[in-house]
């Protein structure tokens, strides 16, 4: 038996717990009857804030190593366990209209989200990269199960498939590039990669390229130009709550896996990854940015926008360094932001869906005059992701673009705010569609006339939505206006995996 | 009073701002609850920009009213410092006005009107904001907070215009204004970041407006730099002052605009854009200024010829006053660029006269297309006869605007000429020729659209509402006022401008 197996064995408690519940969701889906399956979102919810105070109360404060240094339990991974679960539970309330509506094999949806979120709090937690890759493998393959998930029809089909071919795909490079640093440096854990790396003088050839594999591996996960083309077309295949789904949660948690693996791991040789970094963040916010300019259909767009916010994250990771937490935290902060943003947006456009099932750009014409509340919570949420005070979009990009510029990538920000200004430009041509209308129907809605909404938009969101579209309201304001408990948080989980500051 | 004193610039932009979060709460179609609601708010925060200007101590100068709230703590370090010299309290004024006023002529909006009072409020609480900070990064907050609302004002509540041999329609002008400033945003954020980024070669990281200019004072950054960095905020800023060429978003977003955004937008945003410059450009970049001035005084005479000759051709009474606009924020730029200590002083008098002036035939414009729908002064003519008052208002403020003595627009110009005079001669020749043309377009736009036959069509026409006429008086009386009074206003531009580096 391996030495210290079974230490501390109860910080993973979470985990189990987590697992369970998805186990649990499973055996009581077999005898629930069909009408009443959104039971089993409930009891998913349920968990998942169980399981948030159950983190809190268990592993704050905690900084732990376990098995020897496999998986860390420190402020880094409570952040992002918390974080997911969250978004869990946002993601579930979201999904639960749309599962009753459109899908089959109904309880299954909920496990599988449930398993995913599992995927995702080890990907925080790991600290070797075959763990690393496992927990991907686990959050990859429920994705590809939920991007199909909509079995009758053909494009959810091809988005399951092409999917799962671009995944196996990069998680060989990924794994071959793992297999190529371990050949050079004898190890996988990240502090070990680290200690190696610091001790020697020039990096090999091999290395270099097992470090270019794993970014690009990641780079395929995380949709980055040019590793991109599977994501539009997954994104407009997969059920709505799943394109929001992968667009919020599977970068956040790719980002996550990507901050520990920098920081902990590859930092010594920042000089090496650094350009290339910053390079492949400048096309892809360029390249998703300009892509978007010409989509019309909503769930494209939102997937072009995202490969832009991705590259301007990049830029963060960019400019990490080994004496300053500001680009780490302001990744994070980007990371929280973005994703009450997107959430925002999304559970909008998903509550539209339900009402008229429609996803193209000129089905919001008019909206604003229909569905008041929910057209402004949609362009809020857009004009957040274009970056306009007093919504969270401008604060994490300026605390962001601040930590490029402390570390000198001025070009580099300059390049980030000018891409912000063509993403606005798109974000306002679904905003143009929902408000302005051409004068004479104003003259015709100030008459009492008729004016043209859109069709299917007369019953009211759901309370599950709203409740979603209430709280990431609050969260995207409160961002915007007074970030600084975020930031504590932030710092303390940003210290974590920078130890030496 | 000492309390109050404190917190009272925190107050003129929080009024506004709750003020228009309140509103969204309002039911949607109380039209005038929402309207008197706002009058209140706006009219609270009128008489807050007073106070600030009459206790605004101009004998012991600097920055008063001094207030901070920490926001983030190091290593960022951002605090929203509030603290306005003369300039600043003198435009405050000039916001708390034309805010005011544009309010009050806005009962005529029943399209979706609580969201129209929401957007202008939060417009307004952004124009405080950008006037009554001292740090950068809350300078930038409010400066974009005033350019948001702008999109849907003029897209959602505009008019198109079928022009005969073009088009121009409300969405188009909208997103053409929009991105334009966001445009010359981009540059000022990259600016922003690299004032910190010297900032932080100097050994301090922070915004803060006292810090970089104390920075600035001692030398800290190099000439270089500099000179690099000025033209970010140069351009950055000027692409919403309505600087050559980026002016072109200027006139056509003014003509779709609806009255009260026309107003506000010409009056007092396109102003943001010059304060920007001699806030953040000329104070924290002394040496960048001095090098880019000579550019800077061009392309400002360029602007008030190009934009006179450009209104002598306009056939819409909107078009004109657009262009208008762009020839006299053109002094405002020359003024700011001769550096000399009269050319800035007449720069921000200019500023003020200018604003009043332009808000003032904006809403004469707006009721006149009320009652006559065309805005074609060959169309319009005789308007004299039935719309006397409107025709005098209009006619103090095209006065006004070419510069008759006993008005405003003569000290100011006066003061930018006498400036530009004395650094650059031969633009202010140009200038001087610029002020003639622009009593071209005035005189051939009152005869044109006032004097001459009446036409039948109007026999019906009724004058001004009486909100207009109060609005438009008081406004007249202001310019009269500073015209034949300037003392008060001067008094604290002097001493604000007489401690600005470099001047």
């Amino acid at each position: 038996m391996i030495p210290g197996l079974t230490d501390n064995l109860q910080l993973l408690t979470p985990e189990f717990a987590l697992a369970g519940l998805a186990l649990l969701v499973f055996a009581v889906d077999l005898v629930v009857p069909a009408s009443r399956k959104n039971l089993l979102g409930w009891l998913s919810i349920a968990g998942l804030v169980g399981l948030i105070v159950l983190s809190l109360w268990m592993l704050w404060g905690e900084s732990e190593s376990l098995y020897n240094g496999l998986l860390a339990v420190d402020a880094f991974s409570l952040f992002f366990k918390i974080f997911f679960l969250g978004l869990g539970i946002f993601i579930i309330l979201s999904s639960m209209d749309y599962v009753d509506k459109h899908l089959t094999s109904r309880g299954e949806f909920y496990g599988l989200i449930l398993f995913s979120i599992l995927g995702m709090n080890v990907m925080a937690q790991s600290r070797e990269l075959l763990t690393a890759y496992i927990s991907l493998e686990l959050l990859s393959f429920c994705l590809y199960v939920l991007a199909a998930y909509a079995r009758n029809e053909a494009k959810s089909n091809e988005a399951g498939l092409k999917y799962i071919i671009i995944g196996a795909f990069s998680s060989a490079l990924l794994l071959y590039g793992v297999s190529m640093v371990y050949s050079t440096l004898g190890v996988t854990q990240f502090d070990s990669i680290s200690a190696a790396l610091t001790n020697t003088a020039d990096v090999s050839p091999a290395l270099w390229v097992g470090m270019a594999l794993i970014l690009v591996g990641l780079g395929f996960k995380l949709a980055v130009v040019p590793f991109h083309m599977w994501a539009p077309d997954v994104y407009e295949g997969a059920p709505f709550p799943v394109t929001a789904y992968l667009a919020i949660a599977s970068k956040a948690a790719a980002f996550a896996l990507v901050l520990r693996l920098f920081a902990e791991g590859f930092l010594p040789a920042a000089d090496q990854w650094q350009i290339v970094v910053a390079v492949l963040a400048g096309i892809t916010m360029l390249g998703g940015n300009l892509v978007a300019l010409a989509q019309h259909n909503i769930k494209r767009l939102m997937a072009y926008s995202g490969i832009g916010q991705v590259g301007i994250i990049l830029t963060g990771i960019a400019a990490m360094s080994a004496d300053s937490i500001l680009p780490v935290s302001g990744v994070m902060l980007y990371l929280v932001g973005y994703s009450m943003t997107n959430m925002l947006v999304f559970a909008g456009l998903i509550s539209f869906f339900n009402m008229t099932g429609k996803d193209e750009i000129a089905d919001f014409r008019g909206l604003a005059d229909g569905q008041p509340f929910l057209a402004a919570t949609i362009a809020i949420g857009l004009f957040s992701l274009g970056g306009l005070p007093i919504f969270a979009g401008f604060t994490i990009k300026f605390y962001l673009f601040t930590a490029l510029a402390s570390q000198g990538l001025l070009w580099l920000a300059g390049l980030a705010i000018f891409s912000s200004l063509i993403s606005l430009y798109y974000y306002l041509q679904v905003i143009r569609q929902m408000y302005i209308r051409p004068v004479e129907e104003v003259a015709e809605a100030i008459a009492g006339g008729e004016v043209h909404v859109p069709e299917g938009t007369d019953v009211s969101t759901s309370p599950l939505i709203l409740a979603v579209q209430a709280v990431t309201l609050v969260g995207v304001f409160w961002v915007g206006v007074y970030p600084a408990p975020f930031l504590m948080v932030i710092d303390a989980a940003s210290h974590a995996i920078l130890p030496g500051l | 009073m000492e309390n109050f004193d404190q917190i009272v610039l925190a107050l003129v932009i929080f009024v506004p701002l709750v003020g228009a979060i309140l509103a969204m709460f309002m039911p949607a179609d109380r039209q005038k609850d929402v309207w008197y609601f706002a009058i209140v708010v706006a009219g609270l925060s009128l008489i807050l920009s007073v106070y600030i200007f009459v206790r605004y101590d101009y004998g012991a100068g600097g920055f008063q009213f001094h207030d901070n709230y920490p926001w983030l703590p190091t290593p960022v370090d951002i605090n929203l410092t509030l603290a306005v010299d003369g300039i600043s309290a003198l435009l405050i004024l000039l916001n708390g006005i034309i805010l005011f006023g544009g309010v009050l002529i806005s009962q005529t909006i029943v399209y979706r009107p609580r969201d129209f009072f929401v957007l202008l409020l939060a417009l307004g609480a952004g124009v405080f904001g950008t006037f009554a900070v001292r740090d950068l990064f809350f300078l930038f907050f409010f400066y974009e907070l005033a350019v948001l609302p702008m999109y849907l004002l003029i897209g959602v509540w505009g008019s198109s215009t079928d022009f005969r041999t073009f088009f121009r329609t409300k969405d188009y002008a909208a997103m053409k204004l929009f991105i334009f400033l966001v445009a010359g945003s981009v540059l000022v954020w990259i600016g922003i970041l690299a004032m910190y980024m010297g900032a932080s070669d100097a050994g301090f990281s922070t915004f803060s407006l006292e810090t970089l200019g104390g920075l600035a004072e001692a030398g800290r950054f190099s000439e270089n730099f500099q000179t690099w960095v000025f033209p970010l905020f140069m351009i950055g800023f000027g692409v919403l002052a309505g600087l050559w060429p980026f002016h072109t978003w200027s006139p056509d977003g003014h003509v779709s605009a609806p009255t009260a955004v026309s107003m506000l937008h010409a009056g007092v945003l396109m102003k943001l854009g010059a304060y920007g410059i001699i806030r953040v450009g000329m104070v924290l970049l002394p040496e960048g200024a001095e090098n880019w001035m000579p550019v800077l005084i061009t392309l400002g005479t360029v602007n008030v010829l190009y934009g006179a000759v450009s209104a002598m051709s306009q056939t819409d009474l909107k078009y004109i006053i657009g262009y208008s606009s762009v020839s006299h924020m053109g002094y405002v730029l020359m003024g700011i660029a001769t550096l000399d200590r009269i050319g800035v002083g007449g720069a921000v008098l200019q500023m003020f006269s200018h604003g009043i002036m332009t808000a003032l035939m904006f809403l004469l414009v707006g009721a006149i297309y009320d009652r006559t729908h065309t805005r074609d002064i060959n169309v319009l003519r005789g308007l004299f006869s039935r719309m006397g008052v409107t025709g005098f208002f209009f006619a103090i403020a095209g006065l006004a605007s070419l510069g008759l003595p006993g008005l405003s627009g003569f000290i100011a110009e006066f003061m930018v000429f006498t400036g530009a005079f004395r650094t650059y001669l031969p633009l202010a020749v140009l200038a001087v020729i610029g002020a003639a043309l622009t009593a071209v377009y005035i005189l051939r736009l009152l005869a044109l659209t006032f004097f001459g036959e009446s036409d039948d069509r109007w026999e019906h026409l009724t004058d001004a509402s009486p909100v207009e006429k109060a609005v438009g008086g008081v406004f007249v009386l202001i310019l009269i006022i500073v015209g034949v009074w300037p003392e008060p206003l001067m008094r604290l531009i002097n001493v604000s401008v007489d401690a600005l580096p470099g001047v």
